[in-house]
């Protein structure tokens, strides 16, 4: 497993390049979260300059780096300025609501778009192929600004569903009665996600679905008589499955990364706003912890990626 | 399946966009920034081509909006008064192209009445002048953005792609690196370490350039990948047996067959610049406020009573949308043209 040892080295040393960045972008910064404190006469500049020391901010960067890695060993990941708690406990909580969210979304997008693709490709150039290709290149360009603003503004004006935060605390306290309400909220954001992220995926099985239409062997099975939807799942979209998998793996990267916007503008309390907050107010281990772990997303994810087309496409291994 | 009508409606469609945005001081009746505070969400006016009497004017006019009793922003029209739309008429000073003052606007109303086709804001700013304006901020950030790119990509790529080795390799490290990153999360981390008040120009400048440098990697690749399959062609080896510079076989021979993907990069990164200057307008982290921008004029449907009641606040969407869509054809076109193979 030569090639997995090399991607995994590969994501390693992509992290520690990630967090240099990070670091080196904090030195080149004017201002920090205590300017704002140096501002207001009631905090004398010894008292900002003792929590400065407190937080090791008076150090020099690469100290400050080595702490920091220190700190993450030690599973802390920083200490936040605002919340003054590990950022770690800070994260957890709010990653777990962005995987929620995101998890969701990306599920109902390929259990839509791979049916859809499939069917555009068997075949191409009909009414039904031109009318998803038309719609996918529509919905490619809405933005997700405003994609989401629209459900939003659909979802005020009818009422029907809750928008805003993840519960209402008004329901009861049954499981059920609750996960009702959890998917009400979840709809708007979700929706959102699934509407901006299908026409890539659609596009992209289409596509895949073509290349392999055209081969020998499908023809073959089509022409012993072997049933449409028989030859288009279980012969050809296997056989098309390369290219889909390394793109389950962007798939799976994004999910902490991905939902930052509908996060923020629908209240859902994920990463998202908690990253933007951390922006205004320059928590700075904040920002650089949620960059992180959405960093270790991505590379795990198209780690992921490798490690099923090793399982499922011998030409990998071979190489 | 290229179609020939797709091609021609994406260039015309784009030169319309620009056309509009170029000359928006002409087109739009009022300064981006001219407040009407006695009319504030003023609804989009309607055009009127037939009076109370039933007469039927050629020339449209305007009814008066009157602020219904005992409500907030809620208006009736009180045609009492007819304004006839008038062409051509005299109002403030711009400058038309950013060059050559002049008075002139493409329509408007006599002095006492004004006239708002997409309706105001909460200061009772002419929302279509808005749009125009801020569609001019908006489009040339992700112009220059994709430019800063664009070169950064051509250099870094044509350096990597020729000279190759470890130069190549480092680069290409970086660029993996830069690809991989969620884009938004990466602006908004370089954006927390940037000064947060600044002045409207300043901000201008620091958000294109900050959308700008994060966006290298992707053609920084592209074009190294075809400066590396072009370099080994058998006229670059002949002409550098004839004894050729390193700088007149680029210009000459090599990086001519980078200009095809440069356009298709170029017309693939526009809208998303676009977008991601809105982004970052949206959330207040762009440009400020008396700067009008596309993300600006959305922003404020961060409130839940605009949200619900004043539709026309969704009117910069629209020309996002069209602008992204516009774009989105162009390089659909492009790609299908220049590279009919791969991508």
């Amino acid at each position: 497993m030569r090639f997995l040892e090399r991607r995994l080295l590969h994501g390693v040393l992509l992290l520690a390049g990630v967090s240099v960045l990070c670091f080196l972008f904090t030195d080149l910064a004017p201002g920090n979260f205590f300017d704002e404190m140096k501002l207001n006469p009631q905090i004398s500049p010894e008292t900002v300059a003792a929590l400065r020391a407190q937080y090791g901010m008076d150090r020099a960067l690469p100290v400050r780096y080595a702490l920091w890695v220190r700190s993450v060993l030690r599973g802390e990941w920083g200490f936040s300025f605002a919340y003054n708690m590990p950022v770690r406990g800070l994260l957890a909580a709010r990653a777990q609501n962005t995987l929620l969210l995101t998890g969701t979304a990306t599920a109902l997008a390929w259990l839509i778009a791979v049916p859809l693709g499939v069917w555009m490709a068997y075949r191409p150039g009909s009414w039904t192929d031109r009318l998803g290709m038309g719609t996918t290149s529509v919905l490619l360009a809405l933005p997700e600004l405003v994609l989401v603003l629209a459900l939003l503004a659909f979802a005020v004006r009818t009422h029907a569903l809750p928008v805003g935060g993840m519960t209402s605390p008004s329901e009861g306290q049954g499981v059920w009665p609750r996960s009702l309400d959890l998917l009400a909220h979840l709809a708007i954001p979700a929706g959102t996600l699934v509407l901006a992220g299908l026409p890539l995926l659609i596009r992209h099985v289409r596509s895949a679905m073509l290349d392999v239409l055209h081969a020998p062997f499908i023809q073959a099975a089509r022409g012993n008589g072997v049933a449409p939807a028989r030859v288009l799942f279980r012969f050809a979209l296997p056989a098309a499955a390369n290219p889909l998998i390394s793109l389950l793996g962007f798939s799976i990267g994004g999910l902490l990364g991905g939902s930052l916007l509908v996060e923020a503008v629908t209240g859902w309390p994920g990463l998202g706003p908690l990253l933007l907050e951390a922006t205004m107010s320059r928590d700075l281990y904040i920002v650089i912890g949620t960059v992180m772990v959405s960093t270790f997303f991505l590379v795990a994810g198209n780690l992921l990626a490798d490690a099923l087309l090793v399982v499922f496409d011998p030409r990998v291994r071979t190489d | 399946m290229l179609h020939k009508w797709k091609v021609g409606a994406a260039v015309i469609f784009l030169g319309l966009v620009h056309a509009v945005i170029i000359f928006a001081g002409f087109l739009a009746p009022y300064e981006p920034i001219t407040q009407h505070r006695e009319l504030p969400f003023a609804p989009p006016m309607r055009l009127h081509f037939l009076d109370s009497q039933g007469h039927w004017h050629l020339h449209p006019f305007v009814c008066e909006p009157e602020l219904r009793p005992g409500t907030f922003y809620e208006y009736d029209e009180s045609c009492t008064r007819q304004y006839p739309v008038r062409w051509f008429v005299t109002g403030s000073q711009y400058r038309l192209a950013g060059m050559l003052a002049s008075h002139t606007h493409l329509f408007g109303v006599d002095p006492p009445a004004q006239i708002f086709v997409l309706g105001t804001d909460n200061y009772g700013r002419d929302m279509f002048s808005r749009i125009l304006y801020g569609g001019r901020v908006s489009l040339s950030a992700g112009l220059l953005a994709a430019a800063i790119s664009l070169l950064l990509g051509a250099l870094v790529g044509t350096i990597s792609g020729f000279y190759g080795r470890w130069v190549d390799e480092s680069f290409m490290r970086l660029a993996e690196l830069f690809v991989v990153l969620p884009w938004l999360y990466l602006l908004l981390a370089v954006r927390a370490f940037l000064p947060l008040h600044i002045t409207p120009l300043h901000a201008f400048f620091l958000v294109v350039a900050v959308i700008g440098t994060i966006g290298w990697a992707r053609p920084a690749r592209l074009v190294r990948g075809i400066v590396l399959s072009a370099k080994t062609r058998k006229y670059v080896l002949a002409s550098r047996g004839f004894g050729a510079s390193d700088s007149y076989i680029l210009r000459r021979h090599v990086l001519p067959h980078t200009y095809g993907v440069l356009l298709t990069q170029a017309a693939l990164l526009v809208p998303q610049y676009v977008i991601a200057e809105v982004t970052l307008s949206f959330f207040g982290l762009g440009l400020n406020e008396p700067l009008p921008s596309w993300g600006n004029l959305l922003s404020v449907l961060q409130q839940y009573n605009v949200l619900v009641s004043y539709w026309w606040m969704f009117a910069p969407a629209l020309a996002l949308v069209i602008v992204s869509f516009s774009y989105l054809l162009g390089a659909d076109a492009l790609q299908r043209k220049l590279q009919p193979a791969s991508v």
